[in-house]
């Protein structure tokens, strides 16, 4: 193999590359955020004994897990234009896609944790006179999600790789600049290298750090 | 005595799907009294007094307390509890269970406090100041910072039973509290029910500790097949039973001592 590395005519475009990192984070932070918020409410109910709140949410959830996400990020962009009365940014389409997956799959994480604590701890709240919204707050939550924090930390670490689907739709997010620099100077494995060490050199600390997160929740256990 | 029962029950039933588990308990509990119920495991005897705090939702029949029936009755349809009801008297008619179910994420003094925090909302310290009363009564001041995962489960029990306390409840209910204790744990556990009942508060006990019934009970009910069978003074129920399943069961607990 005599190939010359050139990760100079990379480093030029730098300046684009800044942009598309901003771009990920941005579709990033809100997916998190909306897409475990959404996926704690809808995990509720999905364990709720009102059969019409459960139903809904069973639905939401099967359907988002067993679709593709680019398929449903492609829907977003390019379908809903058509069947609603405006246009809807690539941001929007590519956060509303991954959004609503993420919230499908954390919802199932959050169900699962939330049945996981033993059902004395629901006695034992109702015992001393708490209803069920405080017990959930007070008592189930604050245990169930120390027990679903590896599982919470993987689907951040998914999400921040599925925004690379973003690209798919001209969203100017890290991969997609990476391309665009690859197709002006002819030099993709440079450029996606590059996207690949940005990806784990930002994810790793983050991993790092939910570790210790873990370690410290799990005094009193 | 004259006062009115702190709790009456009429006509109790309790059924799980085709178990029919409860079938027809009448009862009344007065102020002062410390009821301790025997019987065979699959008797009722635990349903009963999961009913009375309405762990529970009896499938028929009526709990009243304090004068007022618990629910309100709809006709063709079993009595209605709504949830705002029944976390007043479960604040009022206060449990103790045999796994303790302590909160682990909490700690002692957390897990004493939290109803008077949560549910009755008092602040911060005042609501300290009251549990650490609770944990004095059952010895376990010195252990207030500590996670229960620290503690043996006959400590772990005593929290339990301050954590009920702590809510100064009229009445306490406790299932089977030493069933789930090493037998070395299970005296400082019965001394501290001892304790409770002595300063006359009335109390419910379901238990296999039948010669602790004897000396501490005012009232011994035995149960079988979702009935009371008999009922009345320890000396009479556990000395010289009238019915058949009493003895029976008496006869297989003869290691008891009085």
């Amino acid at each position: 193999m005599d190939y010359v590395w050139d990760f100079g005519s990379v480093y030029e475009y730098r300046a684009a590359l800044y942009v598309g990192l901003i771009n990920t984070l941005r579709v990033f932070v809100i997916c998190l955020v909306a897409g475990l918020s959404l996926g704690l409410a809808i995990g509720l109910a999905r364990y709720s004994t009102r059969r019409w709140m459960r139903w809904p949410a069973a639905c939401f959830i099967e359907f988002f897990r067993n679709t593709p996400v680019l398929v449903q990020i492609f829907w977003f962009y390019f379908a809903f234009p058509i069947l609603a009365p405006f246009e809807i940014s690539a941001l929007m389409a590519a956060a509303l896609g991954i959004t609503l997956n993420s919230a499908a799959f954390s919802a199932e994480i959050f169900r699962g944790g939330i049945q996981s604590i033993d059902p004395g701890q629901w006695e034992a709240g109702r015992a001393i006179g708490m209803r069920y919204n405080e017990i959930m707050r007070r008592i189930i939550l604050p245990q169930a999600i120390r027990r679903m924090m590896p599982a919470l930390t993987n689907r951040g670490i998914e999400i921040f790789k599925m925004t690379t689907l973003a690209s798919a739709i001209a969203y100017a997010d890290l991969l997609h600049q990476a391309r665009l620099i690859a197709s002006v100077n002819y030099n993709p494995i440079e450029a996606y290298t590059v996207v690949a060490v940005a990806f784990f050199v930002i994810l790793y600390p983050i991993v790092r750090v939910t570790y210790v997160l873990e370690r410290r929740m799990a005094k009193g256990d | 005595m004259s006062t009115e029962p702190i709790l009456t029950i009429r006509g109790l039933q309790k059924s799980f799907a085709e178990n029919h588990v409860l079938r027809g308990i009448d009862l009344d509990v007065n102020k002062g009294d410390c009821i301790a119920i025997l019987g065979a495991s699959g008797s009722g005897k635990s349903t009963f007094l999961r009913c009375l705090n309405f762990m529970e939702i009896p499938t028929d029949g009526e709990v009243t307390y304090g004068g007022k029936a618990i629910g309100t009755a709809r006709p063709g349809k079993p009595r209605h509890y709504p949830e705002a009801e029944l976390t007043k008297v479960r604040q009022k008619v206060g449990m103790v269970f045999q796994q303790f179910n302590l909160f682990p994420h909490m700690t002692v003094l957390g897990n004493v406090t939290e109803g008077l925090r949560t549910v009755q909302g008092m602040d911060k310290a005042s609501a300290e100041t009251r549990g650490m009363e609770e944990l004095t009564r059952v010895g376990l001041a010195e252990k207030a910072h500590e996670y229960p995962s620290r503690l043996s489960g006959g400590q772990k029990q005593r929290v339990a039973i301050a954590r009920a306390l702590a809510l100064a409840p009229d009445v306490m209910l406790f299932d089977e509290p030493t069933s789930a204790l090493d037998p070395e744990l299970v005296g400082e556990v019965l001394n501290v029910i001892r304790g409770i009942a002595d300063e006359g508060r009335t109390m419910l006990l379901v238990t296999h500790e039948v010669g602790f019934a004897y000396h501490v009970a005012n009232r011994v009910i035995f149960m079988a097949d979702g009935i009371i069978q008999e009922e009345g003074p320890p000396e009479q129920v556990l000395k010289s039973p009238q019915n058949s399943r009493t003895q029976a069961f008496l006869a297989r607990h003869k290691q008891f001592e009085f």
